[in-house]
């Protein structure tokens, strides 16, 4: 492998993928945080929850989890972490 | 819009699926996967969680109670987002062991205990009927809708026929599709694809009525914006303990419902399939929850007061005069309840008749799983499964009177399944999780489900009478149903969540901590909890015992089917390095086998098999401390070490069945050379006497003619021999000639039979042919194949020794290659023989009976060989039994 010859190079991406599965590991958790968040604020004049404001958080919260699950899927599944022994 | 129209339309759909679904099940059988196994089409799968429920509840959920209806699908986003925390390892284990249902998941964790399956499976049960109930129930409400629309009046004649006739029309699409084989790893790809279709469908028409909503009715979604600001769903009631409790509730149940684990871990998703589904489900989610506030919204100004919003997605177009949109909204909903109640059935068929009827069936008849057909009762108790389920679903749906909002009746489900999965979580993660503690949680929490949600659920004097509400049973008020240990003034579903998780919870923690678990449930323990660095070193089940390898290919016929079972024991033998069938029946073997016959069966029954014939004692404790030891060592060792001294073995392995060969056909060859030159010998000896009396001359011309065609005869005897001889070593040189053409192999098989009728014309033998099977064309040199069928069946005629000899050929085509199978109902050949019959000069029985010098099966294999095929002796089947494969057509080899 070509790759070899550098084994700085190596590293830093075995650290990357290390980093990566962290991630992963924790966009849940703070996605769970971000829709309990609507529990905290105050409504504008009522005592209720307002339903268009928090509507629009809630869908805006749950399209940046799409998204960001959406780019970190594909550094996931490389090599499928066969040859590199899951840690803790 | 015509009533009949909808009719036919909905019939035209159903129709449509059938086709989609046949032409899927053609396609897999034919061996092309491909796109069939696509990451889009499990996402698209997985979308059976948007049920009837989702498709006209939501929009009725949140004209009640605004965005709560959101935390129905935020809960499965946060799960499938995060889905290298849990699912990843679902799915691989899943995959390792072959689990065919949740019931088995659990079963299987906890040391194969068929009782756990049992009980999930008696839990989903409950569970479920309800939410099948629903979606009838739904289905019946949306055409009531039409019919109530009908100018003329037409009025639909009864709604329970309607029902019926649903719950009858998914019965039989589950049954044909659901249950049509018995495959390895229960995987329907008919049903997959069909559902698949049906999820673009309800997607594209919820879509469409949202459109329709925002740009048609209402003027562009800033309107909508001030529409909500000046509706009564301005605000809506947002209490923080339901908000987070529901959250949690719907991210259990996405994965411990029947029907999400069916299509996420039994049909076989990997992780480049979850890699995909991790953000596209939840988009797809996002997309069908995007206009529900919108809808609910907009028919709520416009449909009259006390119009059902559990149907706006229907009727607001209907009385917008959309009858095409109407249709399509229509069908959406169709689609969700029927793919919903199609997989919810097949899972719940599986889990009751390889958890609850497959036990009891080997109770009854423990021998049966070496002579009854197993696969045929597993089929039928699935479909009678299926039948019982949606029966018990109608039969809810017909008492519930199909009042209750539909959102209810979802969350109460909800709850209910959501008790696996402090057992699921404890049992993927903690080693400490035990068999008894499983028990004791789930028994826990469906006791206390059932009481404090779901028989209130039917209403005061319904199941409990309303004096246990108001003062608890016998009077004990810290024991009413709805405020448990006196926590009062809390949601009832919250409340019922709340104990039956909490107590769930910790009555697996306490009795896991306080029992010790056995040696089967600490091995599957270890197997679980570490299956990403395992997979190597996994414990091996079988050390103790040893079993026949032909009675386990006999047991696993009766499972997986003749053809799958020679299959996976050819290439367990070719990897042991050894030819034909029957792989030594190492401890590794077993186990995979075990593990083979669960994706058909499950853990429980499976395990329950193989100790029939290996023998009850499978490890101990010490076992495992041993193989705990032994694998340390062996992790001291070098990879490549490791694998050095495994080919070392196996080369040895060989190495001493080549020798062991050697010396048998050394000795055969003397034999050989001394019965050759006896044959030789026998018609020289006469040609030479006759001829001496020929030559002295001064004989009756009646006796010189007479010596004359003795000695023609021995001549053609000689010829005879010296042609097989040679038509040998043209055959192993590859320098034949073959003169290929196109040939109907049942002519062939004619041909055949009337030539081998010759040997030993006295013996009568029944022939047993599949002539529709027979009748297919191949390319290759038919006259070669005759030989070779000639041969087989003179053979047959030879040594069969039954008393009423029968001769059974079986034509079967597979991926381009057909296979003829010769089996005769005789003794058979015996095992240690059955090695070495293709050899040249081989004979098992005494000379003289023979009559040939041993070359005809020699003959055979190199003849095949030349054909691109092959020969070999198939052991289990019950007599002699040869099987000849041979590529449909025969390409000429490029000279």
């Amino acid at each position: 492998m070509k790759q070899r010859r550098v084994p700085l190079f190596l590293k830093r991406r075995s650290y990357r993928k290390r980093r990566l599965r962290d991630a992963a590991r924790m966009l849940p958790v703070f996605g769970l945080f971000l829709l309990l968040v609507p529990v905290l604020w105050r409504p504008a004049e009522t005592v209720r929850a307002d339903t268009a404001p928090d509507g629009i958080y809630l869908f805006v919260v749950w399209f940046g989890l799409i998204l960001v699950a959406a780019l970190m899927a594909p550094g996931l599944t490389e090599e499928s972490g066969g040859d590199d022994p899951e840690e803790g | 819009m015509p009533f009949n129209l909808l009719v036919l339309a909905c019939l035209g759909y159903v129709a449509f699926l059938f086709a989609v679904a046949f032409l899927a099940e053609r396609r897999a059988a034919m061996g092309r996967v491909g796109w069939l196994r696509s990451p889009l089409i499990y996402t698209l799968s997985l979308s059976i969680y948007c049920t009837a429920w989702t498709f006209y509840g939501a929009v009725g959920y949140a004209a009640r109670s605004g965005l709560e209806f959101l935390t129905i699908y935020l809960g499965p986003t946060l799960v499938f987002v995060g889905w290298w925390l849990l699912l990843r390892k679902l799915v691989r284990i899943g995959r390792q062991q072959r689990v065919t249902s949740i019931a088995d998941l659990i079963s299987s964790r906890f040391g194969k205990s068929n009782l756990l399956g049992i009980v999930v499976t008696l839990l989903a049960v409950v569970a479920a009927t309800p939410y099948i109930a629903l979606q009838l129930q739904s289905v019946t409400l949306s055409f009531a809708v039409f019919a109530s629309e009908t100018p003329e009046g037409w009025a639909l004649p009864d709604r329970d026929a309607t029902a019926i006739w649903v719950a009858a029309g998914l019965a039989l699409f589950t049954i044909l599709f659901g249950t049509r084989n018995l495959d390895a790893n229960e995987q329907h790809h008919g049903v997959v694809l069909a559902i698949a279709v049906e999820a673009v469908v309800k997607l594209l028409a919820l879509l469409a009525v949202g459109v329709f909503v925002v740009w048609g009715l209402a003027g562009g979604p800033a309107d909508v914006f001030a529409r909500i600001e000046a509706s009564e769903l301005r605000d809506w009631p947002l209490e923080p303990g339901r908000w987070t409790g529901l959250i949690f509730v719907s991210a259990a149940a996405v994965i411990c419902l029947p029907r999400m684990f069916q299509v996420m871990v039994v049909e076989g998703g990997d992780e480049r399939h979850l890699a995909r589904a991790s953000w596209a489900f939840p988009a797809y989610l996002l997309l069908m929850s995007l206009f529900i506030v919108p809808i609910a919204v907009v028919g709520l100004e416009r449909m009259p007061d006390g119009a059902n919003p559990d149907m706006f997605v229907l009727t607001l177009p209907l009385a917008e005069g959309q009858g095409t949109l109407a249709m399509l909204a229509f069908l959406g909903g169709f689609s969700s309840a029927t793919s919903m109640v199609i997989v919810e059935s097949i899972a719940l068929a599986t889990m009751v008749s390889n958890h609850v009827v497959m036990p009891i069936w080997l109770k009854l008849r423990p021998k049966a799983a070496l002579t009854g057909d197993v696969r045929r009762t597993v089929i039928l108790s699935r479909r009678l499964a299926i039948v019982a389920v949606l029966s018990l679903g109608y039969l809810y749906y017909r008492m519930s009177g199909g009042s209750a909002a539909l959102a209810a009746i979802g969350l109460i489900a909800f709850v209910g399944m959501a008790q696996v999965m402090p057992v699921l979580v404890g049992g993927l993660f903690w080693r400490g999780a035990t068999k008894v503690g499983a028990v004791a949680g789930l028994v826990t929490g469906f006791v206390v489900w059932a009481y404090t949600l779901y028989l209130p659920s039917f209403g005061p004097d319904a199941a409990l009478s309303a004096a246990v509400f108001a003062e608890g049973p016998g009077g004990i008020g810290w024991l009413r149903p709805q405020a448990l240990f006196g926590v009062e003034g809390l949601d009832p579903l919250l409340h019922a969540l709340v104990w039956s998780i909490a107590l769930n919870t910790f009555a697996f923690c306490l009795f896991s901590v306080l029992t010790f678990p056995g040696p089967v449930e600490r091995m599957q323990g270890a197997a679980f909890v570490n299956v990403f660095d395992a997979e190597a070193a996994g414990p091996k089940g079988w050390t103790r015992g040893w079993a026949e390898p032909e009675a386990l290919l006999m047991m696993t016929q009766r499972i997986l089917g003749e053809e799958a079972a020679l299959a996976l024991f050819a290439a367990e033998a070719r990897a042991q390095g050894k030819d034909g069938f029957l792989p030594e029946p190492t401890p590794d073997f077993v186990a995979g086998l075990e593990r083979r016959l669960a994706g058909s069966v499950g853990a429980a029954t499976a395990h329950a098999m193989i100790s029939q014939l290996v023998g009850r004692a499978t490890v101990s404790v010490e076992d495992l401390m041993a193989v705990a030891n032994e694998t340390a060592q062996i992790m001291e060792y070098s990879a490549q070490l490791e694998t050095q001294r495994e080919e070392l073995t196996r080369t040895a392995q060989q190495l001493r069945e080549a020798n062991e060969k050697l010396t048998q056909l050394s000795v055969q060859k003397d034999a050989f050379l001394s019965q050759i030159s006896h044959e030789l010998r026998t018609p020289m000896t006469s040609i030479r006497a006759f001829s001496e009396i020929l030559t002295e001359g001064d004989l009756p011309p009646e006796m010189v003619a007479n010596y004359g065609r003795i000695i023609h005869e021995e001549a053609i005897r000689l010829t005879r021999l010296l042609d097989d001889l040679l038509d040998l070593s043209v055959l192993e040189n590859g320098s034949v000639q073959l003169n290929i053409g196109l040939a109907n192999l049942q002519q062939l098989i004619d041909r055949a039979l009337a030539a081998a009728g010759h040997t030993r014309p006295e013996r009568s033998f029944l022939i047993l042919r599949d002539l529709p099977a027979e009748n297919l064309f191949v390319r290759t040199d038919a006259d070669r194949l005759v030989q070779v069928f000639i041969n087989l069946i003179s053979n047959a005629r030879k040594y069969c020794d039954a008393a009423a000899p029968e001769l059974r050929i079986v034509v079967r085509q597979r991926a381009g290659r057909v296979s003829v199978d010769f089996i005769d109902n005789g003794s058979g050949i015996p095992k240690q023989s059955q090695r070495i019959i293709f050899e040249k000069f081989a004979r098992l029985t005494d000379q003289t009976r023979a009559g040939g010098a041993g070359l005809g099966l020699a003959i055979c294999r190199e003849v095949m060989a030349n054909l691109g095929g092959g020969i070999d002796y198939l052991p289990g089947q019950g007599g002699a039994a040869f099987r000849v494969t041979l590529p449909l057509r025969l390409e000429q080899k490029a000279a």
